[in-house]
């Protein structure tokens, strides 16, 4: 059992070893938000200074606006494509309409550069079935006032923002009955299937057309102008940073709207931004990959940000169980924080780890979050397993003289196994789900065509991330009644089956 | 030889012992007795140190019982509770051989030491293989005493031993206990609560009542010479011992 734990901690200090080691760090990192214009534009990016010869990172779909600002602001990414409106209103918190050169002077502050206006104006707005909205009579956004009962789903960000769904509405003094929050891609669908009424988009969205919606009049001029940038920090290599100026001035809205329609269309980002430099949409290597391979690298990783925060999960588990299996203030301090940090939303915690300095964006965040919500359970059985052994046993392995340790290494541990690896089994399945979080951050595994599924709303690669891990979850559950059977003495079995 | 002097134990405001004097004589088998809650497992638990006394010292052999060296005096006192306190997950010769195991003990004479003790409890070799959810109650309680005197201790504690066992069982194991006890010639101390089982297996029976000695001495002295009503009380309750 000793020497089975210390191997364990040796191969995990071997594992996190070898993977610092090989972690090469390209020299421009480019991120992008969880939406189709930012993936375009970032692989625009990508693509711009990887002709001048740069070595460029890519990290796709990073979660709403503020991880990735997060992640700027500590170094952690180079660049990003952003808007002025968020700049001022979301970023900066800057009141009325202060100028670019206001907003740069603010940024420069946080060691952050904005270039040029890339030439389209991605304002809010907010749009409605044509039909529907032809129906009512609804053109304008005041024209909602005579219509409260209309379903509105704005995405989560839209209804937190400082220029989103609250001020619109004082300001259009609008009494929507039904306002909840959905997911931007999901709500497009929704909306066309007429399972809900309005939401906000964005002015350049290919689906404004697709779907044949209208955009309302912003009649009292609400909303502020949202011309796209990039943001970068200003510690950026000179010649990064003249290719990203060649950018500015060069996509108008018509061009964002074809770019935006290719990548819906070939649900493949490297094609709208190959459509950009006006060229041949080839198959670039990265799409021509065949699917099992796909599937293959993002289960090897999977389980890679699994295994690491298991291993890490049980380390540091089990002894925390045991000392709350004791009576006592610790054992209560230590049950109740675990019990905490599993209330705390995962995206919500993803944030929080990104601004410590030394995680940052990627595996490392992403396997201390799994390493986190995998404590629990670990925890709590341990101690209720060994709590539940009966004080007569207890007294048993005392008066043969036995020392603490081994009457805990001999008696108790065994005793309680039936428990903490059913804690183990609870946590590891759980961590095989939530382990596709880790694609809001650029950890990789099967989240990542989840998440780049939902921003195009395209199941199928939605499916391909979801059904692997779904089989993994069912597999791990099948590993874990043959080690049962391992691991678990036999006299216990005996004991259980009378 | 364990001499308890002037040992209590007080929880609180309840005392499960008030200050004692008591002499346990070696080789001998002294029976302590009374009703549940007199104090009789409160001495057992002293003695090997499972609790601490509030005043008083006690000593085994001229070492007196203190937590540093509380881990040696257990490894030479041999302990037996009522279900026995096999570990489930472990077999009969696991449970048995556990200590010598751990003490690093050669595992050839372990052998011996175990065919020797499955003799004098009358246990089955071949049950040594088992698990105790496999065995009986009366064959569980066997592993246990080959447990307790497996190291060969000076002392043997036995908490109610037979307290869990039907009739004819208890029988069959009081006549093995009464042989190992005379063959070996150890310090056994038996906890028990029944005045048959302590005449038939003790040379010197201690009664307690409330955390208290009242009497101490043979069958014979206890029933002829009581030394207060509830002695005698206590031995007329039992109703069979009349007709010895």
């Amino acid at each position: 059992m000793k020497l089975k734990i210390t191997a364990a901690v040796f191969l995990l200090l071997l594992v996190s070893f070898i993977y610092s080691a090989c972690g090469r760090r390209p020299s421009i990192i480019v991120a992008s938000k969880r939406f189709t214009e930012s993936y375009v534009l970032g692989e625009i990016a990508k693509r711009m200074l990887e002709n001048q010869g740069l070595n460029v990172e890519h990290r796709q779909g990073m979660g709403g606006g503020g991880i990735v600002w997060t992640a700027l602001q500590t170094g952690q990414i180079t660049l990003y494509p952003e808007y002025t409106g968020t700049v001022r209103e979301e970023i900066l918190k800057l009141k009325g309409d202060a100028g670019p050169d206001r907003m740069r002077a603010e940024l420069a502050k946080e060691g952050v550069g904005m270039t040029g206006e890339l030439g389209f104006d991605n304002t809010y707005a907010l749009v409605m079935r044509r039909e529907q909205a032809d129906r009512l009579g609804v053109r304008k956004i005041s024209d909602l006032r005579g219509h409260p009962d209309l379903i509105v789903r704005p995405s989560p960000e839209f209804l937190q923002r400082q220029d989103g769904w609250e001020p619109l509405s004082r300001r259009y003094d609008l009494a929507m009955r039904d306002v909840r929050g959905v997911d931007h891609a999901l709500g497009y669908t929704a909306l066309a299937n007429g399972k809900i009424d309005v939401m906000d988009a964005y002015s350049t969205d290919a689906q404004i057309a697709e779907f044949d919606l209208v955009v309302l009049e912003d009649d009292l001029k609400f909303f502020p102008q949202y011309k796209a940038v990039f943001l970068y920090r200003l510690d950026i290599p000179p010649e990064a940073l003249k290719a990203l100026n060649l950018l500015v001035g060069t996509i108008s809205e018509e061009k964002m709207i074809r770019l935006n329609a290719e990548a819906e269309r070939t649900k493949d980002y490297t094609k709208a931004a190959a459509l950009y430099f006006e060229e041949s949409p080839k198959t670039a290597g990265k799409s021509d990959e065949s699917l099992a391979w796909n599937i293959a690298r993002w289960t090897f990783r999977h389980l890679e940000l699994v295994s690491i925060s298991m291993l890490l999960a049980i380390a540091a588990g089990l002894p925390l169980g045991i000392r709350a299996s004791r009576p006592g203030f610790a054992g209560q301090l230590i049950l109740g924080a675990a019990g905490v940090i599993q209330t705390i939303p995962s995206i919500a915690l993803l944030t929080m780890l990104i601004a410590v300095p030394f995680l940052g964006i990627g595996t490392a965040t992403a396997i201390v979050a799994l390493f986190l919500y995998s404590l629990l359970p670990i925890v709590r059985n341990t101690a209720a397993g060994l709590q539940d052994i009966p004080g007569s046993l207890r007294e048993s392995a005392e008066v043969l003289g036995l020392e603490p340790r081994a009457r805990l290494i001999k008696i108790y541990l065994p005793m309680a196994s039936r428990a903490i690896l059913a804690g183990i089994k609870t946590s590891t399945i759980i961590n095989v789900g939530t382990a596709t979080l880790a694609a809001f951050i650029g950890g990789g595994g099967l989240g990542e065509p989840i998440v780049s599924g939902l921003a195009l709303n395209d199941t199928s690669t939605v499916l391909k991330g979801a059904i692997p891990s779904a089989v993994l979850a069912l597999l791990v559950q099948f590993a874990f009644n043959g080690l049962d059977r391992l691991l678990i003495p036999k006299g216990l079995r005996l004991t259980e089956s009378k | 030889m364990i001499l308890f002097r002037d040992v209590s134990k007080k929880y609180d405001s309840l005392t499960a012992l008030a200050p004692t004097d008591l002499e346990i004589e070696s080789g001998k088998t002294t029976a302590l007795i009374g009703s549940s809650g007199c104090g009789k497992s409160t001495v057992l638990r002293l003695i090997v140190g499972l609790i601490e006394p509030t005043t008083g010292t006690i000593e085994i052999d001229g070492h007196s019982v203190t937590p540093a060296a509380i881990l040696d005096i257990r490894r030479r006192i041999g302990y037996v509770i009522q279900d026995g306190g096999l570990f489930p997950h472990l077999t009969a010769e696991e449970n048995a051989g556990l200590m010598w195991r751990y003490l690093k003990r050669p595992r050839t004479e372990m052998r011996l030491r175990l065919e020797e003790l499955c003799d004098l409890t009358r246990f089955p070799v071949g049950g040594l293989a088992r698990y105790p959810a496999e065995l009986s109650g009366g064959q569980r309680q066997r592993v246990s005493l080959m447990r307790a005197l497996m190291l060969d201790p000076q002392v043997l504690l036995l908490d109610e031993p037979l307290g869990a066992l039907d009739p004819l069982v208890r029988a069959g194991l009081q006549t093995d206990l009464k042989t190992i006890f005379q063959q070996l010639g150890k310090t056994v101390v038996l906890v028990t609560h029944d005045m048959a089982e302590a005449g038939y297996l003790a040379d010197a029976i201690v009664l307690m009542r409330e955390g208290r000695i009242i009497q101490k001495g043979t069958l014979g002295d206890l029933r002829d010479r009581p030394a207060d009503a509830f002695v005698s009380e206590f031995i007329s309750a039992q109703r069979s011992l009349v007709a010895i």
